[in-house]
């Protein structure tokens, strides 16, 4: 039944869709402006919103193709986006898929075992996800210069160590898993333990095909923190050809070198993938997470 | 699986041996690298591992310890090692650790008295030759083909030029000798009488000698000047006699200098409380605004006359799925104070180009505007959630009263929804207080204060001036940056306690 129900309805009911379209208008208009400042020609504001002529310019910058430049001769980007978007790619697959691994054995352990220190050990792991990484860079530049006077492959401006680096930031990862694990009932593992299989088997033949929905999840999001991390893979990388997206996009805006437009479609194409990737992935956690109690 | 359990059980014992034994060589490498901290991290690591993975008693950490180690090792060892930089005085001066800094200053030569040696290079294949001729006793040398020396130093002896059994063609052009004079300033050439020629000259090279001597009392004799110099414990560095400073500084703990600098010293506590109170400022309104935006919008989104909401939601809710990297940056443009959009707009409509990277109080204006942006669409997720679970039957029983909506929203929806949240928002502040990356992105903290020595920003937040301290200005203080990230850490543990606090309370009135 409606709540409320006189004559004023009507006019509170247009005033909400007047307000909400009118949000709506603020949230996605810089999306839209983005679209637009990636089709016009040139790198500033040229007076008009639409863009009179549309040029692919910017889009050519983007995905590293040369273009005429103005005395006739082909320019080639000086910015390898298509390659920091590869970097990034790259480091967050394998930190995704080395922080699945490492989150799914714990949270194994932590559901389904007795051992000393239990709760100290997730109390802790609840306490590390309030200290961001970001309060560590000191620590962390140096760590990593260590590191590499002894093994450079783990150094300064190396992909590796930004892996490394990342591999431990599980925590998040723990919980969430641990909680699917705890909804799938202990007695289907108990049956196989039954029929002979030992712990191991029973985990990894029995409970983790069962956890499949959550694990991709887990793996989705533990790839989009790797392709947004900032902080940590600013200070780790150095050069041009190493940079990840998060910070390779930041050498667009410089008052000296402002290149708005290839920015523009630079940050449509990577962004893009990103975020129907997150939309993806937020959708699936909360049905992984629902469907988690019905199983098994 | 035709494998018998027997062979199995040993087979994984030999695995384990034989990485046991391969980590035991790494750390022999790690420690002969002089990283004695790090070989000592990594044998306790091994030592835990082979104990877990052997001893039946210790199973479920099986489980636990590629997963707890990762975690230790990255994330609560750097903010324990944090806490131990910022009692030292470890920056760009003080960069090495003692041994290294003695070792570089005994490393350092200078060009003695002898005579010198006028050089040429030689192509040999894709190596090359040196060839040198003493300029006053006229006997010539030639060396074996080296290659280019890249970022190592490279030593090559020499012998006479008869015995070396090569005709040399033409030597290396000019031009390409000052090309490579970087990588020949690290080329040693050993003569036959033991004496060390170094490059002094494009075409000249001559015996180096030693600049400094160790002494056995700790000291170093500078050979050129005959002068003392003294490591000085408490300063870092090697001084003279008159206590001038000689570079590189070694890295010292210095007690709590880098605190009493912070919290005492005018030139650095004035900037720090003024980052300070903004940290809060902006956390506490950043919460505020993206709470206020983002429950009005969950009452309307829940309000089941309303149209389209499903639609509204999707769209609300983009500026949360958008990477925040890239919707910082495209902020970033958008604000341009000439060149930006949104400049073009207000120009258009009022005339005016308000200056949002130029002028204080406009870009902590512009910041707020944007974190609202970005999280709001959190805040309504969550708000909505949580008004669902609310009973009809209050709203139901208020409409017999005849209630308006107002009353509905302040007397029911935000009290029942008042202490769930309250959990939330204190972690969305202790974000927002750590929200590096917005400031970064955004602004880099700029405006600078124009009446500070030391330079900060306006809309520097702590993190981010421990940043520029660190990592962007001149002087690397990580000894003082790790010190500000201590008193965040600190800030941060207090954040949490209070929210453990509330958390609880919001437990114990769900049952």
């Amino acid at each position: 039944m409606a709540i409320v129900t006189n004559k004023s309805q009507r006019w509170r009911v247009l005033a909400a869709h007047v307000f909400l379209v009118c949000l709506c208008a603020l949230v996605i208009f810089p999306f839209l402006l983005t679209i637009s400042i990636s089709l016009r020609p040139g790198n500033f504001a040229t007076g008009r919103l639409i863009p009179a002529e549309i040029s692919f310019e910017h889009w050519r910058f983007a995905l590293g193709l040369p273009s005429v430049g103005p005395d006739g001769t082909l320019v080639y980007p000086d910015l390898p986006v298509l390659r920091w978007l590869w970097n990034s790619i790259r480091v967050a697959l394998v930190s995704a898929c080395i922080g699945l691994l490492l989150s799914t054995t714990a949270a194994y352990a932590f559901a389904r075992m007795r051992f000393a220190g239990k709760k100290a050990a997730l109390t802790g792991l609840m306490l590390m996800q309030m200290f961001p990484s970001v309060l560590a860079l000191v620590a962390i530049h140096s760590i990593f210069t260590r590191i590499g006077n002894a093994f450079p492959l783990f150094g300064m401006d190396s992909l590796w160590s930004l892996v490394l680096a990342y591999s431990g930031g599980i925590a998040l990862h723990v919980w969430t898993i641990k909680g699917f694990y705890e909804t799938i009932p202990a007695e289907i593992e108990e049956a196989a333990t039954v029929d002979g299989a030992t712990p191991w088997q029973a985990f990894w033949r029995v409970l983790l095909p069962m956890a499949l929905p959550i694990l991709m999840v887990v793996f989705l999001l533990a790839f989009i923190g790797a392709i947004i991390e900032y902080p940590v893979a600013s200070i780790l990388l150095h050069s041009q050809k190493n940079l990840t997206l998060a910070v390779g996009a930041n050498s667009f805006l410089y008052p000296q070198k402002y290149m708005w437009g290839d920015f523009a479609a630079a940050a449509i194409l990577s962004g893009l993938p990103i975020t129907i990737v997150f939309m993806l992935a937020q959708k699936g956690l909360i049905a992984g997470l629902t469907s988690g109690g019905t199983k098994g | 699986m035709t494998i018998p359990p027997a062979i199995r059980r040993n087979l994984g014992r030999a695995f384990l041996a034989l990485l046991v034994v391969a980590a035991l060589f790494l750390v022999t490498v790690i420690y002969a690298t002089g990283e004695a901290l790090l070989a000592g991290t990594f044998l306790v690591i091994i030592a835990l591992a082979a104990w877990l993975y052997t001893s039946q008693k210790t199973y479920a950490y099986r489980y636990l310890f590629p997963g707890i180690a990762a975690a230790i090792i990255f994330v609560v060892f750097p903010v324990i090692y944090t806490i131990f930089i910022s009692f030292s005085n470890y920056s760009s001066r003080n960069l090495l650790e003692f041994p290294r800094a003695t070792q570089y200053l005994l490393d350092q030569t200078y060009p003695g008295e002898s005579n010198t040696f006028s050089f040429s290079l030689f192509p040999d294949g894709a190596k090359f030759r040196a060839r040198l001729e003493d300029s006053e006793g006229g006997a010539a040398y030639l060396t074996p083909a080296f290659a280019m020396p890249g970022d190592a130093p490279v030593e090559v002896k020499a012998g006479p030029e008869a015995a070396a059994g090569f005709t040399p063609g033409d030597p290396v052009e000019l031009g390409d000798v000052i090309a490579h004079e970087e990588n020949l300033k690290k080329l040693t050439i050993a003569m036959p009488n033991g004496a060390k020629l170094g490059m002094t000259g494009l075409s000249e090279f001559a015996a180096m000698k030693r600049l400094y001597a160790a002494q056995p009392d700790g000291s170093l004799l500078n050979n050129q000047d005959g002068t003392v110099i003294r490591p000085n414990v408490r300063t870092g560095f090697y001084e003279t006699a008159s206590g001038e400073k000689v570079l590189p500084g070694f890295q010292v703990k210095i007690g709590w200098d880098n605190y009493t600098r912070i919290f005492t010293d005018p030139k650095y506590r004035e900037p720090f409380i003024r980052i300070f109170i903004w940290t809060v400022v902006f956390a506490g309104l950043s919460v505020l605004f993206s709470f206020s935006l983002g429950m009005v919008l969950a009452v309307l989104l829940n309000w089941e006359a309303l149209r389209f909401r499903s639609l509204y939601r999707l769209l609300l809710f983009l500026p949360y799925a958008v990477p925040g990297f890239i919707s910082i940056l495209v902020f970033k443009g958008l604000f341009n104070n000439n060149m930006g959009e949104i400049n073009l707009i207000l120009n258009a409509l009022f005339g005016i180009r308000p200056g949002w990277f130029s002028d204080p109080f406009l870009a902590k204006v512009m910041i707020l505007i944007v974190n609202t942006w970005l999280g709001f669409p959190y805040m309504m997720v969550v708000c909505m959630g949580l008004i669902k679970a609310i009973p009809m039957d209050l709203y139901e029983a208020s409409a017999v009263a005849g209630a308006g909506p107002l009353t509905n929203f302040f007397k029911i929806t935000l009290p029942l929804i008042k202490r769930p949240m309250l959990p939330l928002l204190i972690s969305s502040f202790a974000f927002n207080f750590n929200n590096f990356v917005l400031i970064s992105l955004l602004t880099g903290g700029r405006p600078d204060f124009l009446d500070t020595t030391i330079q900060a920003g306006t809309t520097d937040i702590l993190i981010s001036y421990v940043y520029r301290n660190a990592f962007v200005d001149s002087g690397q203080q990580f000894g003082l940056g790790a010190a500000i990230s201590t008193v965040i850490f600190l800030l941060v543990a207090a954040i949490t306690l209070v929210q453990i606090r509330y958390t609880r309370i919001a437990d114990d009135e769900k049952r």
